[in-house]
């Protein structure tokens, strides 16, 4: 249905292939959370691996910085209808973390959850392959406190709430458990092109 | 710290909550609220109960089919009619406020989906005080816990410290004053950045730790549950002041508002 009068502010030819439906385009980088935010030390930071309830490795500061560093720069997405583009991190892709720990592909699911009780749910196939990381820098920079730091998820092809802030840990699921969204009504998936936002979109 | 099973105020079901499909919604009536916040009245044609606090999402649609959507919260009560309100604020630099503020009119369709989110809402736990505290626009989820607890008539006391630029920018101004007389659990605080404050409850400076502890203090005992709602800086202020006076993280909900 026509909105009288709407015209808006429609994305030029070369950027409307990397808007998805429903979106706008942002300079700024707006911050969501449910609380506040945690202050986590990096001497104090951990990050566990998990199989269901077994932890299979942890790591601190200092080892998790010592494992092989990528760059990517990638346009995201927030269900609230903000789009960023050629957003620039610095991090530890999920390959090597799983590599490191010597895992393969323990089950088909994965929950990471956060300091702040937060969690996020996404099958692995999104996670591997170079698709996501552990991202500890924002724009050549430490990633700051809004934004997740120490470190946050980055999976940047779902809609943003699946790039958890303070992550601290991945677990393994024998299926796909619903995070902390996910049990609100937000979709399972989260697809941007496909405007997954809520449940049965 | 290891990881939790999940977070505690996780509701332990299976089934997730589902929002209702995309209906269109007639605006019935437009109110201007501030110089830079209006509200508009939009008749549900499929009704539903929201929770205070929650938000809907609007779509608007271009003649080619280009579409915009923006979630905005709900003003009203719960215990309202099959009319919601929404109260807009124009961004200079917006897409969709701007339609609403200078484009939009009575008669007018809107399409919509709510009731949304399912986190920023009002707390089941009554048993202890709450507290609220917002930033200009970002009182409309607040309003309508208040404009709830006002209705409903339950016996939980409440906080509201509300910061904007002057006395003209407080929304809704003097439905709240007239609340604080009506009920007598209930705290008003405004703390303006621009100007002198004007009642001896107020404040004439942007919020800060102290502030927030002077407003837990007019509680007969510490809230059970904290809801802010406003920029980003605000609410990390507002979050921090709270910590600061003691109150536990998992009591503290925050909504941040961004996006045009």
């Amino acid at each position: 249905m026509v909105t009288r009068g709407f015209t808006g502010k429609q994305p030029g030819q070369d950027r409307s292939d990397r808007v998805p439906p429903g979106q706008h385009l942002v300079d700024d980088f707006p911050v969501l959370a449910t609380g506040p935010a945690p202050r986590v030390e990096p001497e104090e930071w951990k990050f566990i691996l998990k199989i269901g309830p077994r932890p299979v490795k942890k790591w601190g500061w200092s080892d998790f910085n010592a494992l092989p560093q990528t760059r990517m720069t990638r346009d995201i997405h927030c269900v609230t209808s903000w789009s960023k583009l050629n957003t620039a991190w610095e991090g530890v892709l999920v390959d090597d973390i799983l590599a490191d720990a010597g895992l393969g592909a323990p089950t088909e699911f994965v929950l990471a959850h956060c300091y702040d009780g937060y969690s996020t749910n996404m099958p692995l196939a999104d996670l591997a392959g170079g698709r996501a990381m552990v991202a500890l820098k924002y724009d050549g920079r430490s990633l700051p406190r809004e934004h997740g730091g120490p470190a946050r998820l980055l999976v940047p092809h779902l809609y943003f709430w699946k790039s958890a802030k303070w992550v601290n840990g991945l677990q393994f699921t024998a299926r796909d458990e619903r995070g902390f969204w996910e049990l609100r009504g937000y979709h399972i998936y989260g697809d941007p092109w496909r405007e997954q936002r809520y449940t049965n979109d | 710290m290891g990881i939790r099973g999940g977070s505690s105020d996780t509701p332990m079901t299976d089934e997730p909550a589902v929002p209702t499909d995309w209906q269109s919604c007639r605006i019935v009536e437009i109110a201007e609220r501030t110089p830079s916040i209006k509200s508009f009245f939009l008749h549900l044609r499929v009704p539903f109960v929201h929770q205070a606090g929650q938000h809907v999402d609007v779509r608007l649609v271009a003649p080619n089919g280009y579409t915009a959507m923006r979630s905005y919260s709900i003003a009203s009560s719960p215990s309202s009619s099959d009319i919601i309100e929404l109260a807009i604020e124009r961004l200079a630099d917006g897409e969709v406020s701007p339609f609403f503020h200078d484009i939009a009119r009575s008669g007018d369709e809107i399409e919509l989906r709510g009731p949304l989110g399912g986190h920023f809402v009002w707390p089941t736990d009554t048993a202890h005080p709450v507290l609220l505290v917002g930033a200009g626009s970002g009182l409309v989820p607040l309003m309508a816990m208040v404009r709830q607890r006002r209705d409903v008539g339950r016996s939980v006391p409440i906080a509201l410290l509300l910061s904007s630029r002057t006395w003209h920018d407080v929304l809704f101004r003097d439905e709240l004053l007239a609340t604080e007389v009506s009920l007598p659990d209930f705290a008003l605080a405004f703390a303006l950045t621009r100007e002198p404050a004007r009642r001896a409850a107020d404040y004439s400076r942007r919020i800060d730790v102290a502030m927030v502890a002077d407003v837990v203090g007019r509680l007969p005992t510490p809230p059970g549950n904290v809801l802010v709602c406003g920029s980003t800086a605000f609410v990390e202020v507002a979050a921090d002041g709270a910590l600061a006076a003691g109150l536990n993280a998992t009591s503290i909900k925050t909504e941040r508002y961004g996006g045009a």
